[in-house]
């Protein structure tokens, strides 16, 4: 099966390590990964900010590096929904891009929904014995329709104690430029959710969306808090490295 | 009496908001409460998504022929022997209304709540034409008390602690007031009382109007709204021209939309349907019934294909009860009358000025608005689409629309994107992770998320850059 990674720019320069454990945990699965190298970044920056054309501008890169490919995954539900849910509108007058956007929109999952809706994963092999607590990112449950697979990955890990986030389907305060239009609120935002996530006692923070993870993490770190902010390919290549037969 | 105007930005509106401790413990708390209250009473009524459907395609129906319900309402409201008056903005409904008052030379009005008199400042205008006028719903009636705006849609005075409460009644009342509900409601309502039969108009709005019998239907859990339009000799309805249903067929989907989706009753309380004035032999009900129906900018909306759908609102609230915005700030700080999701969207809607430009900014984007709504107006949808107008008009930021311009050029060039994060991970390296912060902390952008959150640590390369390297 033929899959190309789309990092995000975000995993790209901040996060390669996520983009790495996408790999590894895909490549168990016998998936034959490549990495088009032109790619760069959704969009979605300009898009949510009222940019089109910028917009546009951007994603024309993002439609020709993944042209060809039977699958595309992001360690991102946003980015992915992105794809998914306006590349179709932004192409739809350009000839030259329009009946490719349109199949990029189609064949473009978020890690979790990959593993479990194509790869069809319903056990890992290894153990990650800690308590972890899970945020489901907005863009990944409600424009993506990803609920339950990030769980169902997390309940197939031997050792996983996954401990429910009170209001867990609640806005982290991230939203792209609104964490930077909007500081204080998004601040407030971020508290509330970290006061659930502290209250669960849980050891990591595990999610599928790294704008959200960064936007917490980077709040946790200035708060002082210990809590481990981790993406959920992250937390699988560690319970797989600790499987016998990758030792 | 004149509202105070808040002259302040969005954000400065909003800091204001997030100091105000009590108001965010109010604020949260209420709102959580109506949350658990919509999702089990939603849950009780089966497949909440088909109710949810039927509510999309009744309201969309609705104004695809708004013309023609609107008229078939003015046609059998006015043989039930209804006065229908059209306004098309805000100043001509409020000389409607001031007509009407000096025809009947009103001295003393009662209202019963109604978002569309805010919209209109009826309080204000009556006011300065020497009328008295009082709210009749206690929320209302304390904001009105303290002269502010309400700061929810279905809850005014959500904001309001209990002491500010005893102290403006007190203030009415003239003597110490105990602080506890029974006291406090018990003042309210001898006093609204005597409001209710010494007045000689009522104003209502208008939750629904059903265009077939010209009925105007009223949703109050008070009773407040039946007294206005019994008690007084002469009933003024204000509606918005896009409250119609076209039967009561459709009209019971919304009473059980509306409600449930509101505060989580199955019913609200009292349900008035009101056809045209008292008749002979009946023992209530004012004996002239006028409605004004007013457009304010509404018959523009309803011509913008992109943004028709915002006019399916049946006012619950629902958006701004799972806000993470509203729930941090409460609904002044989006200083417009609508606040929350829908206000963010319908405010600068209706009011093309620009006044309320920024507040498609108020918003994470994620969407629980739109899961909430009980007629599915994607209103996270609109926002984005309200911020390319926005761009469009010229209206952001110059740095913003040359930070823009930088993003389009260096994030669609893999080359020139990839230099950029070997530079700033060369400088990061150079300077130190925290002397590197201090020193974005310099940068605009950047300064705005380093106020609250840090940055990560750059990792060695990129990804981009180890694959290279690898030659993979």
């Amino acid at each position: 099966m033929k899959v190309a990674l789309f990092a995000s720019c975000v995993a790209d320069q901040l996060y390669p390590e996520v983009a790495r454990s996408v790999g590894r945990v895909l490549r168990h699965y016998d998936c034959e990964l490549s990495f088009p190298p032109s790619q760069v970044c959704c969009g979605q920056p300009a898009l949510n900010s009222g940019y089109f054309a910028e917009a546009r501008r951007v994603a024309s890169v993002l439609v020709d590096a993944l042209a060809d490919t039977d699958y595309v995954v992001a360690p991102s539900g946003s980015c992915a929904a992105m794809v998914h849910h306006h590349y179709a509108e932004l192409f739809r007058d350009d000839p030259k891009r329009g009946a490719a956007a349109e199949r990029l929109s189609s064949k473009i999952y978020e890690f979790s929904q990959f593993m479990v809706k194509v790869l069809k994963v319903d056990r890992i092999p290894g153990s990650f014995p800690h308590a972890v607590t899970f945020h489901p990112s907005c863009h990944a449950t409600r424009l993506l329709g990803v609920r339950s697979e990030p769980l169902s990955l997390l309940s197939a890990v031997p050792g996983v104690e996954l401990v429910p986030l009170p209001h867990a389907e609640d806005c982290c305060g991230f939203g792209g430029t609104f964490a930077i239009k909007l500081p204080e609120i998004s601040a407030a935002i971020a508290d509330e959710k970290l006061r659930h996530v502290s209250g669960t006692g849980a050891r990591y923070l595990v999610g599928t969306d790294l704008g959200c993870l960064m936007h917490l993490a980077g709040r946790m770190q200035r708060r002082g808090m210990a809590i481990e902010a981790l993406h959920i390919a992250q937390l699988l290549d560690r319970a797989l490295g600790a499987a016998p037969e990758a030792a | 009496m004149q509202i105070d105007v808040d002259e302040r930005d969005l954000r400065a509106r909003a800091r204001a908001a997030l100091d105000d401790g009590f108001l965010r413990g109010a604020v949260g708390f209420t709102v959580d409460r109506l949350r658990g209250a919509k999702a089990r009473s939603t849950e009780a009524l089966g497949d909440w998504e088909a109710w949810r459907e039927r509510g999309r395609e009744i309201r969309a129906h609705t104004l695809q022929h708004l013309d023609f319900y609107l008229e078939q309402f003015a046609r059998a409201a006015t043989t039930a022997g209804a006065h229908v008056h059209f306004a098309r903005s805000a100043e001509e409904a409020q000389s409607a209304l001031l007509r009407i008052v000096r025809e009947k030379s009103a001295r003393r009005v009662v209202k019963s709540k109604s978002m569309l008199s805010e919209e209109l400042s009826v309080n204000h205008v009556l006011e300065r034409a020497g009328v008295k006028v009082v709210e009749t719903d206690l929320g209302e009636w304390i904001v009105q008390l303290a002269r502010e705006t309400p700061s929810h849609l279905i809850l005014p005075a959500i904001h309001k602690p209990r002491a500010k409460i005893q102290a403006l009644f007190e203030a009415q009342a003239g003597e110490p007031l105990s602080p506890d509900t029974a006291t406090l409601a018990g003042f309210a309502r001898g006093r609204l009382r005597q409001e209710f039969i010494a007045a000689d108009l009522g104003i209502t709005g208008c939750n629904f109007a059903v265009a077939d019998t010209g009925s105007v239907v009223l949703f109050t859990n008070e009773g407040n709204g039946r007294m206005v339009s019994t008690l007084p000799k002469t009933q003024v309805v204000v509606m918005g021209l896009e409250r119609i249903v076209p039967s009561f067929e459709e009209l019971s989907i919304m009473a059980n939309l509306l409600p449930r989706s509101a505060t989580g009753q199955k019913l609200t309380t009292y349900m008035n349907v009101i056809t045209g004035p008292r008749r002979a032999g009946e023992a209530d009900g004012p004996t002239e019934l006028y409605v004004i129906v007013v457009d304010n900018g509404r018959s523009r909306v309803l011509g913008d294909r992109e943004f028709r759908d915002v006019l399916s609102c049946i006012r619950c609230g629902a958006c701004l009860n799972v806000c993470p915005v509203y729930r941090h700030v409460g609904g002044h700080a989006y200083g417009s009358v609508y606040s929350g999701p829908i206000g963010a969207v319908l405010s600068p809607l209706l009011d093309p000025s620009g006044a309320h430009s920024e507040l498609a900014n108020a918003s994470t984007l994620c969407g629980a608005c739109f899961e909430a709504c009980p007629v599915k107006i994607p209103l996270h949808d609109h926002l984005v689409q309200l911020r390319r107008r926005n761009v469009e008009a010229g209206l952001t930021a110059p740095a913003e629309q040359l930070a823009f311009r930088v993003y389009g050029w260096l994030f669609s060039s893999p080359f020139w994107f990839g230099i950029l994060g070997r530079l700033a991970r060369f400088l990061e390296r150079w300077l130190g992770y925290r002397h590197s912060q201090r020193l974005a902390s310099r940068v605009p952008v950047l300064a705005d998320w380093l106020r609250f959150r840090a940055m990560p640590r750059s990792p060695e390369r990129a990804f981009r850059d180890s694959r290279r390297e690898k030659g993979s």
